[in-house]
C-alpha cells in the first residue's frame, strides 16, 4: 500500500470517528430538546382555545414601531413614534395566534431549549468535519454511494435549521422531530449503509455531479423541514378545528399543539419552504439531464432514478397548483405536499434499492 | 369604525362577509389566475355548449391540477416495470417469466408507458389545458400593464396590513409626497380620487406566463429532437481507417422519423489514435475502470484540416451539432496469418467482444481471401479466439481475465477451414464463426486443433498448412454512439427560462398600496395607508411600514389632543 493510500485510510478513520461522535452529541441534544418540552408543559397556555372560543380577542400582530425623529420648524427635534402597522388575516382566515415555544415560557425549559440549540450546532459542526474528513479520505466530493450520501444529508437539513435559527426565524419548534430523525437516519447510515471509502466509475467524474448532487441533496434536505412543518400544521390544524368545533382533546394533545405555531403559520411556513426550493429542484433536475446527455448521450431516457424526480418534481407543481386553486387550499394541499416528499425519499431509498437503473452506484 | 379587528361579534360578521367582497375586489387582479365556479354547472345548450363546457372545465386550475397529478401517477408504472425503450432484454426476461401477466401489460401499454396511448393522452390534454390557460392569461396581463393599479378600497381597514396617523400637512401635499415614495420604490402609482393607488411586482405574472410558455417549448423541442435524430454505433480499432460519417459507416443505425439520412449527416471524419484505460490496482474495487479516454485525430467537413483532441466518457467531442460519445472498449489482437509457403496472406487486429468486467473477450479470425492450401487450391479459414489481458498463469484455472488492463495477454484459438459462408448474402455476425461449412483442424489425436499463445507465440496449422501468429502488438478498440438531436438548445433555452420565471413567480410579490389622505372634520388631514398582496406574502407589512416611516417623515404626526386618539384605530393592535 502507498503512502498515500495509507494517509487516506486514517483519514477514513477519523471521519468515522467524527460520526460517531455527531451522533453522541445529537443524542445529548435530543434529550436537551426532550427536557424543554417536558418543562414547557408545566405552563399553562390556552392561547388557541382562547382566540377560537372567542373570550380574549386577541388582537393582530402590530410590527415594529421604531421612533422617528422628526426635525421641527423651531430647530428643535421631537422624538415621534411612527405609526403602527396593523395586520390582520386573510379574510376568512381563522386568526389564532402562534403558541409560545416547546419551553411554554418556563424559564427552565427555555434553558434547556437553549442547551439543545447549542448541542446541535455543536453536532452539526462534528458531523461537518466527519463528511469533509470522509471527502478529503477519497478525494472527490462525499456522495459516492449512499452512506455519504446519508451523512451529507442530515449535515445539510441541520444545517438548514441552524441557518433559518440565524435568520431569527421562529423555527425552535422544529428542533425535536429534526434531531430525532437525524439521528434515524446517521443510525442507518453507519449500521446498513456503510461502505467503505473508495473512488467513482468514470461515469460519475463530472462537474456536473457535483452541481447536480449536491443541489439534490440541499432541495432533499429542505424539503424534508418543510414536510416536517406540513405534518404538524396538519395535526395543529386538527386541533383547532376540534377546538373550534367544541371539542375537547386530550390534555397531552393540548399540552402540545398549544406550544405549537398556530397552523396559518406552520402551513405558510412550509409553503414558503417547498416553494423557495422549488426552482432550485427545477435546476438540479436539468442539471442532472445535462449531465446524462454528457455521460450516457442522452439527456432524458426515463431512467427509475429519472422518472422519480420528474415524479417528485410534477408532485410539488401540483402542490403548488393547490395552493392557488379554490376548494384545495390547506389540508388536501398538505397532503400533496406529503405525497411530494413520499416521492423524494423512495426516489433516495426506494430506487437505489429496489429497482436497477443506470445510476446504480458504487455499493449501495 | 370597530375598535377590535379580530373579535367577530355576529352583528359584525355582516359586515365582514362585504368587507371580504371589497378586498376580493381590490385583490382581483393581482393574478391573472382563473377564479373557480365553484359548482360547476351542466350546460343545457346543445354542442356548442359542452364544448364550451368542456374547454372552460379543461383550462380550469383544478381540471390543470388533477391532470398533473396523474402525469405523476402515470409515470410510476415506467419505472417499475422493464420498459423496451430501455431494456428491451429485461422485457423478454419478464415475458417469460410471467406469462398471464404480459399480454395484459403488453395490451396496457405497460412495456413502453412514456410512449403509450394513455400517457401521451394524459400530457397531451395537459398542454392543451396549458395553452388554454396561458393564452387568456397573457391578454389579461398585458391589459393590467397597459392599466393602472385598481382605486382605493373604501374601507382601507380591512386590507391585511393597516396604518393611519393625523398630521398637519394638507391632503394634497400627504399625496404628492406618497406619489413621490412610491415613485422612487418603482411602484406604479397614481393618484385616484382622494388617494394614492399604487402597485409592484408585476415580474411575478410575467415570470409565471414565462414559466408556463418555457414548457411548451421544452415539449416542442423534445418532439423535434425525437422526429429529426439519428443515432449509431461505431466500433474502431486503434490506427484503423477511421470512420467518416455517412450511413454506410454505421455499424448500426437509427433515426427518427422525419430525418433525411442522405441530407442530414453532418459531414466529418474522425479516427481513433490511441485508446487509454486505467483500473484501480488495489482495494476492494480493484479492476473498477478509473479512466476512458480515447485520443483521436478529427476533421470537419468534407476535407477539413486534422486536428487532435481526446473524448471521455463524460466529455464527448461535437462537430456541427452532432456528438461523438465513448461508449465502449475492448481489445483487439494482431495476428498474422501465413500459407505453407510461408507468405503472409492476412494480418488483422480483430476487434474482440468483452464478456465480463475484467475484459475476458471472444470473437472471431476471419481470412476471407488469399490463401490457398497446399495444393494451390483457394480456401478460407476461420479462427475462434478466447482472449484475456491479465490471465491467471497456466494451471490456475480457465481462460478467464483476473484483471482488466494488458498485464499477461494469453490469446487461445482453434482453427477451421473451408468456407465461411460469407458468400451466402445472409448479414454475418462478425464477431462469430459459421463453421457450418468448414472442417476443422485437427492435431495429432485427431482433436480440435487448439492453443493458449503468448504474444510473440505462433501456432502451426498441421500438414504444412500454414501458421497464426499473435503478434505482440495488441490494440485496443473503442466503441463511439454518434448521435445527432436537434432541438437541444431549444430545450436548454426552455429550461433556463422555465428556471428564472419560476424564481420570478414564486419570489417576488405582487403587492398594492393606497395612501388616502383627507382632512378630517377638525381640519387635521387623517391619512390612511394600507396594503394588500397575496395571503402568503410576510412581507407586506414590513414594506408597508418602511413606507410608512417615510411618508410620517414627510407629514409628521399632528400632536396629540385628548379627543385625537380616537381617530387613530392603529393604537389597538399595539397589544403585543
Ligand atoms: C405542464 C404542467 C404544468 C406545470 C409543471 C405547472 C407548474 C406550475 C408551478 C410550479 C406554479 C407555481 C408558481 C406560482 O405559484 O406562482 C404554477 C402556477 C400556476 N399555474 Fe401552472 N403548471 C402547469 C400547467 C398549468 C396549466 C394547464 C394551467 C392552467 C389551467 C396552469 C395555471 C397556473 C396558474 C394560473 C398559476 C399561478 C397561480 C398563482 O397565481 O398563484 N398551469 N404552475
Amino acid at each position: 500500500m502507498t503512502l498515500a493510500a495509507a494517509a487516506n485510510e486514517n483519514l477514513a478513520h477519523t471521519s468515522n470517528v467524527l460520526i460517531y461522535s455527531s451522533m453522541a452529541v445529537y443524542l445529548l441534544a435530543f434529550f436537551a430538546n426532550m427536557a424543554e418540552w417536558i418543562f414547557g408543559s408545566r405552563s399553562k397556555v390556552g392561547r388557541t382555545a382562547a382566540a377560537l372560543t372567542g373570550k380574549a380577542g386577541a388582537a393582530a400582530a402590530a410590527g415594529a414601531a421604531p421612533a422617528v425623529t422628526v426635525q421641527q420648524k423651531n430647530g428643535g427635534t421631537a422624538v415621534l413614534e411612527r405609526p403602527q402597522v396593523v395586520t390582520r388575516a386573510a379574510a376568512g382566515a381563522r386568526d389564532v395566534p402562534d403558541g409560545p415555544g416547546a419551553s411554554g415560557g418556563d424559564e427552565q425549559g427555555d434553558l434547556y431549549g437553549r442547551i439543545a440549540i447549542s448541542l446541535t450546532a455543536l453536532g452539526f459542526l462534528v458531523e461537518l468535519v466527519g463528511v469533509v474528513t470522509r471527502a478529503l479520505s477519497v478525494e472527490r466530493a462525499p456522495w459516492g454511494n449512499m452512506y455519504e450520501f446519508n451523512i451529507t444529508f442530515s449535515t445539510v437539513a441541520v444545517g438548514v435549521y441552524l441557518a433559518l435559527l440565524a435568520l431569527k426565524k421562529n423555527v425552535r419548534w422544529l428542533g425535536l422531530p429534526l434531531v430525532t430523525t437525524v439521528l434515524l437516519d446517521l443510525g442507518l447510515a453507519v449500521t446498513v449503509l456503510y461502505t467503505a471509502s473508495d473512488q467513482l466509475v468514470p461515469a460519475l467524474h463530472s462537474y456536473w455531479l457535483y452541481i447536480h448532487v449536491s443541489t439534490a441533496i440541499f432541495c432533499g434536505a429542505v424539503f424534508y423541514v418543510g414536510a416536517v412543518g406540513t405534518i404538524l400544521y396538519l395535526f395543529k390544524d386538527s386541533y383547532e378545528n376540534k377546538l373550534a368545533s367544541g371539542g375537547k382533546p386530550g390534555r397531552f394533545a393540548t399540552s402540545v399543539m398549544e406550544r405549537l405555531p398556530a397552523s396559518q403559520s406552520l402551513d405558510k411556513f412550509s409553503y414558503r419552504v417547498n416553494a423557495a426550493v422549488f426552482p432550485l429542484w427545477t435546476f438540479t433536475i436539468i442539471a442532472g439531464a445535462i449531465w446524462a446527455g454528457d455521460a450516457w448521450g442522452r439527456y432524458w431516457g426515463w431512467d427509475p432514478k429519472e422518472t422519480w424526480s420528474f415524479i417528485t418534481w410534477v408532485a410539488y407543481a401540483a402542490y403548488l397548483h393547490a395552493r392557488a386553486t379554490a376548494g384545495w387550499k390547506g389540508r388536501k394541499a398538505a397532503y400533496l405536499a406529503l405525497i411530494a416528499f413520499a416521492c423524494w425519499i423512495f426516489n433516495y431509498y426506494g430506487v437505489n434499492i429496489f429497482v436497477t437503473g443506470k445510476h446504480s452506484y458504487a455499493g449501495v | 369604525m370597530s375598535k377590535t379587528t379580530n373579535d367577530r361579534k355576529p352583528a359584525e360578521q355582516e359586515s365582514a362577509a362585504s368587507a371580504e367582497a371589497t378586498e376580493l375586489e381590490a385583490a382581483s387582479q393581482l393574478s391573472t389566475a382563473p377564479t373557480e365556479d365553484r359548482a360547476p354547472t351542466l350546460p343545457k345548450l346543445g354542442v356548442i355548449g359542452w364544448v364550451r363546457w368542456f374547454w372552460r372545465q379543461l383550462t380550469s386550475m383544478r381540471v390543470a391540477l388533477i391532470l398533473l397529478f396523474l402525469l405523476s401517477l402515470g409515470a410510476i408504472p415506467g419505472s417499475l416495470i422493464p420498459q423496451t425503450g430501455t431494456d428491451p432484454l429485461k422485457v423478454e426476461d419478464f415475458e417469460k417469466a410471467h406469462t398471464t401477466l404480459s399480454p395484459i401489460y403488453e395490451k396496457l401499454g405497460l412495456f413502453h408507458v412514456y410512449s403509450s396511448v394513455w400517457f401521451s393522452a394524459i400530457y397531451i390534454l395537459l398542454f392543451v389545458s396549458l395553452i388554454g390557460c396561458i393564452v387568456p392569461r397573457t391578454w389579461q396581463f398585458v391589459g393590467q400593464l397597459r392599466g393602472r393599479a385598481p382605486a382605493a378600497p373604501k374601507r382601507l381597514t380591512r386590507l391585511p396590513a393597516y396604518a393611519t396617523w393625523r398630521t398637519e400637512a394638507a391632503p394634497d401635499d400627504v399625496r404628492a409626497a406618497a406619489l413621490t415614495i412610491l415613485k422612487k420604490r418603482r411602484y406604479r402609482s397614481h393618484v385616484a380620487g382622494d388617494a394614492v393607488a399604487a402597485e409592484k411586482g408585476y415580474l411575478r405574472e410575467a415570470g409565471n406566463l414565462i414559466f408556463h410558455i418555457a414548457l411548451i417549448v421544452m415539449l416542442i423541442a423534445f418532439a423535434w429532437g425525437q422526429l429529426f435524430k439519428s443515432e449509431g454505433g461505431k466500433l474502431i480499432v486503434e490506427g484503423d481507417g477511421g470512420f467518416s460519417n455517412t450511413l454506410s459507416m454505421y455499424d448500426d443505425f437509427k433515426s427518427g422519423s422525419l430525418f433525411d439520412t442522405d441530407t442530414d449527416l453532418a459531414p466529418f471524419s474522425f479516427q481513433l489514435d490511441k485508446f487509454v484505460g486505467t483500473y484501480e490496482r488495489n482495494g476492494p474495487n480493484k479492476g473498477t475502470p478509473r479512466t476512458y479516454r480515447a485520443d483521436v485525430t478529427y476533421s470537419e467537413g468534407t476535407d477539413g484540416k486534422d486536428k487532435k483532441t481526446s473524448i471521455e466518457v463524460n466529455k464527448p467531442l461535437e462537430i456541427d451539432g452532432t456528438k461523438v460519445y465513448l461508449n465502449g472498449h475492448g481489445y483487439a489482437p494482431t495476428v498474422t496469418v501465413r500459407d505453407g509457403k510461408g507468405k503472409i496472406v492476412s494480418r488483422q487486429s480483430v476487434a474482440l467482444l468483452p464478456m465480463d468486467s475484467n475484459v475476458t473477450s471472444s470473437g472471431a479470425i476471419k481470412v476471407m481471401d488469399g490463401y490457398r492450401d497446399k495444393n494451390g487450391k483457394k480456401e478460407q479459414l476461420g479462427f475462434n479466439a478466447f482472449f484475456v489481458p491479465t490471465f491467471a498463469g497456466s494451471g490456475k484455472g480457465d481462460m478467464f481475465s483476473q484483471f482488466p488492463a494488458l498485464d499477461f495477454p494469453v490469446l487461445a484459438l482453434s482453427a477451421y477451414h473451408g468456407s465461411l459462408g460469407v458468400d451466402s448474402g445472409i448479414p454475418q455476425n462478425v464477431y462469430q464463426l459459421d463453421t457450418s461449412k468448414m472442417k476443422k483442424f485437427k492435431d495429432s489425436k485427431g482433436e480440435l486443433l487448439k492453443k493458449r499463445l503468448l504474444p510473440g507465440e505462433t501456432m502451426k496449422l498441421p500438414n504444412g498448412a500454414g501458421s497464426i501468429t499473435f503478434e505482440k502488438d495488441v490494440k485496443e478498440w473503442a466503441s463511439f454512439q454518434i448521435t445527432h438531436q436537434p432541438g437541444d438548445g431549444w430545450a436548454l433555452t426552455g429550461a433556463v427560462a422555465a428556471i428564472f420565471g419560476l424564481a420570478g413567480s414564486l419570489f417576488i410579490q405582487r403587492r398594492r398600496v393606497w395612501v388616502r389622505a383627507v382632512r378630517g372634520a377638525d381640519g387635521v388631514t387623517v391619512v390612511e395607508m394600507a396594503g394588500l398582496g397575496r395571503s402568503e406574502s410576510a412581507k407586506l407589512p414590513e414594506e408597508l411600514g418602511h413606507l410608512v416611516d417615510q411618508l410620517h417623515t414627510e407629514a409628521p404626526s399632528a400632536p396629540e389632543t385628548p379627543d385625537s386618539s380616537t381617530a387613530v384605530p392603529a393604537a389597538e393592535g399595539a397589544e403585543k
